[in-house]
């Protein structure tokens, strides 16, 4: 199709598209029901970013409130009654993982990238995919009705019997109601990435020349579809409960609690790295693009994935040591969680070694895949310590398990998301953000997480338990410096989304291919077309980055002509 | 419109595309085989959702035998076994109905689908006898529980001559019913949502949207019936059929 003489690598061609996908049509309804995997991705990074916010705004009323010790009684809180610092650590807990953690990597980047990685022009069930998104938006309409009734005060994990035993409240409905929802958003998301791997991928691109990116994803996805519908039966059983007084978990109609807590972490173990995989791929991008090196050890990193997700379905009773499962469960939980840790480890070995000897880029995107590294490393390691028995019954509850959670999830998940964010904002927006601002900002966000959560580590191995809103006095110094650093973490995001909607109106048009990525989504224009690629794009490996040049002229990267001559003959072929 | 960049295919000379084809997929065959992976990943998705319910049961039947061995005596396995017969038929139908698909044969097509929803609609006639029954005498879920001993059903009071309701209720006979209504119910409302699917083929197959090259949405909603078939084929014994 692409006859005729091989194109120079020089400006001369199109860099800056008249027409994309973003204006291809135009106005409200051509979002709504647009069936494009871009506008889909937007929309839903817009709705993560709005829930990043809302569960962050309950974060830092948490931390506010926590900067006093408080003493007994209500008079003496700071500024949350203890019944809305209940409400407040539930909703945090439950917007964030629900709406955020949950969806904000795959159903944004990923519905975004996985199809241009693959040189697809969508992905294999688009109407599915906007259902989800519909789903997404139902869920969270429900996520703020339950505010909008009162608030609930059952912990995110909506533990029965404080949750379904009590008489019946609409806003706790409303919970169950809501994280049904956007279980169903997450199936169909995750089936649809299957599908779109298996059935869409290039001539030429087996598995093993897949970006790391679409591996991690395609894990994600197999944990997506065999975990989610077990919290949806768990929750909505509970809802049953709840209203019918029908006795499945409710002791006090012959029911079993402890099932409860079985079923929820079936689902929920597993959905951590349904959280933490996504973000892994990321980083083995970002590594990658900004070493300017092949990725070291590619099929390790990949099956590493696999190897995650089939073994996070076998630890979940390392959530239960405490809760009255038999010693002989704990014992099995607690090896098969030590398992956990060496795929884990493998992946930060290869991401490493791959910086070893690299052309290291210090652009904001690997800033935030270093922090990535460090917390995730301090995250996992500390998991190990909760992993054992003998040092798990003494750190339950306690803000040791808050900041190690808070490490490993948040710490990877956050960073890899800002890291992808804007290590794709160029191919996704069309814009470049201002690069000087992004860094320091990207810095802020490490100080600041380390700041909140080096304290807490060392308050809970003191004793201090989660779930508090008043504390003894000894706590107070870890207390009012995690709260601090809170405020620096809080401060950093919305700076952030100050510099980067700034840059959608007055940012620099991005070239093609600002940072040199080699995989198939930086052949497109910036931002793409509405079909993804004007040309067919060619099938190179996806961290061969000696195929690409810098072109001082557009203040980006183009593919050599030896690589272009390949799209010629390949036509010929055809 | 702008000229020609929102929809390129048509200015380009390619091959002709059929109408069905959506634009991101290169042929027929490869839009079939997305939706089918989709659909069976779609059926893995609904047993790990039923799993949760068949995992509860072992727990309770585990935990309280007598309770079960007591509670079948409410179930007809006369009315669960005609049950099943239906399904079976349907699924029957169901397969048959793609075949029909495959080789354009509209009226076995139309046939095969009308049974297959007409099949749909007795198992929940049959399912409503059963239900208002238990509710009537009031064999329900959990502290609801209240059996009058006029009630007791025949082959229970046959056996057990000198046994009263009120055993019954304070064995906790409640527990089981919530397990049955909730198995049943979510089995149910699959079937519900089946006779949806069934509605919507009737109307596409009647229009003529199907041939030999695509057929696909009757096999996507023929697997999920057959799922259906399954799950209920797995229920029918482990409620009905425990003495």
């Amino acid at each position: 199709m692409a006859g005729g003489t091989v194109e120079e690598p020089s400006s001369g061609d199109v860099i800056h598209p008249k027409v994309h996908y973003l204006n291809a049509t135009k106005g409200l309804k051509s979002w709504l029901v647009t069936l494009d995997h871009k506008r889909i991705a937007i929309m839903y990074l817009i709705a993560v970013s709005v829930a990043l916010l809302l569960g962050g705004f309950w974060a830092v009323l948490l931390r506010t409130e926590l900067l006093s010790p408080g003493g007994v009684g209500e008079q003496a809180n700071f500024v949350l009654s203890n019944d809305w610092y209940n409400k407040a650590f539930t909703l945090h807990g439950a917007i964030m993982v629900f709406l955020f953690i949950i969806p904000g990597i795959p159903a944004s980047l990923g519905n975004f990238i996985l199809p241009m990685q693959l040189g697809a022009k969508d992905l294999a069930l688009p109407r599915i995919n906007l259902f989800s998104w519909y789903l997404y938006i139902m869920g969270l309409i429900f996520f703020l009705g339950v505010l909008f009734l009162g608030g609930l005060d059952t912990g995110w994990t909506l533990y029965p019997p404080l949750s379904s035993g009590r008489p019946v409240q609409m806003s706790l409905i409303f919970a169950y109601t809501a994280v049904f929802i956007l279980g169903f958003s997450s199936i169909l998301t995750g089936l649809n990435f299957i599908a779109t791997i298996h059935k869409l991928r290039p001539r030429g691109m087996t598995m093993y020349k897949m970006p790391l990116f679409l591996w991690a994803l395609y894990a994600t996805s197999l944990i997506q579809v065999l975990a989610t519908p077990v919290i949806g039966l768990t929750l909505g059983l509970s809802m049953i409960e709840h209203v019918f007084k029908v006795g499945i978990f409710l002791p006090q109609y012959g029911g079993d609690p402890v099932m409860y807590q079985h079923f929820f972490w079936f689902y929920s173990h597993p959905a951590v790295y349904i959280m933490v995989l996504p973000a892994m791929g990321v980083q083995s991008e970002l590594i990658a693009v900004y070493s300017r090196k092949h990725v070291f050890g590619y099929k390790a990193i990949a099956w590493s994935s696999i190897a995650i997700a089939a073994i996070g379905f076998l630890v979940w009773g390392h959530h239960m040591f405490v809760s009255g499962q038999s010693p002989t469960a704990g014992i099995v939980f607690s090896f098969l969680t030590f398992l956990v840790a060496i795929p884990s480890a493998i992946k930060v070995f290869n991401w490493v070694a791959t910086l070893y000897r690299g052309s290291i880029d210090f652009k904001a995107p690997m800033i935030y895949a270093l922090a990535f590294i460090y917390l995730f490393g301090i995250g996992g390691l500390t998991g190990l310590f909760l992993a054992s028995i003998a040092t798990n019954v003494h750190l339950h509850d306690t803000y040791f398990v808050i900041a190690h959670f808070h490490m490993v999830m948040v710490g990877s998940v956050l960073t890899a998301f800002l890291g992808g964010v804007h290590h794709w904002w160029p191919k996704l927006v069309g814009r470049m953000y201002n690069e000087t601002l992004a860094r320091i900002c990207a810095v802020l966000v490490f100080v600041g997480f380390n700041v909140t959560f080096m304290p807490q580590f060392v308050a809970g191995t003191r004793g201090m338990p989660r779930r508090y809103a008043n504390y003894l006095d000894e706590f107070t110094i870890f207390h009012q410096v995690s709260t601090v650093g809170a405020y620096i973490l809080g401060a950093a995001v919305v700076i952030q989304a100050g510099y980067l909607v700034h840059s959608l109106f007055k940012g620099k048009k991005a070239p093609p291919n600002p940072y040199g990525g080699a995989s198939i989504e930086w052949q497109s224009t910036s931002p793409p077309d509405f079909h993804n690629f004007t040309e067919e794009p060619i099938t190179t490996g996806a961290y061969d980055f000696e195929n690409w040049q810098y072109i001082s002229e557009d203040e980006g990267y183009k593919l050599k002509p030896k690589v272009l001559v390949t799209r010629q003959s390949l036509s010929e072929v055809h | 419109m702008s000229t020609g960049v929102a929809e390129p295919e048509k200015s380009q000379a390619l091959p002709e595309r059929p109408k069905e084809l959506a634009m991101h997929f290169d042929s027929l065959h490869q839009q079939y085989n997305a939706g089918k992976l989709g659909v069976w990943l779609f059926l893995g998705q609904e047993l790990l959702f039923f799993c949760g319910l068949f995992t509860a049961y072992a727990v309770y039947r585990g935990n309280h035998q007598e309770m079960f061995h007591y509670a079948h005596y409410f179930l007809d396995w006369k009315l669960g076994g005609l049950n099943t017969v239906v399904l079976l038929t349907s699924s029957l139908t169901a397969a048959w109905s793609v075949r029909a698909a495959q080789l354009e044969q509209r009226k076995t097509l139309i046939a095969t689908l009308v049974i297959t929803f007409l099949c749909a609609a007795a198992f929940m006639v049959v399912k409503y006898i059963e239900y208002s029954h238990k509710i009537h005498i009031g064999a329900v879920w959990s502290s609801h529980f209240a059996v009058a001993d006029a009630d007791l059903p025949a082959a229970l009071t046959e056996r057990y001559p000198d046994i009263k309701g009120e055993d019954l209720q304070r064995m906790g006979m409640g527990t089981f019913f919530a397990i049955y209504f909730c198995m049943t119910g979510l089995h149910g409302i699959h079937v519900l949502v089946g006779m949806g699917l069934y509605i919507w083929l009737i109307i596409r197959a009647v229009r003529g949207d199907f041939n030999r090259k695509y057929y696909g949405a009757v096999d996507f909603v023929a697997l999920y019936w057959h799922i259906v078939d399954i799950i209920w084929i797995f229920l029918f014994p482990l409620l009905y059929l425990i003495g």
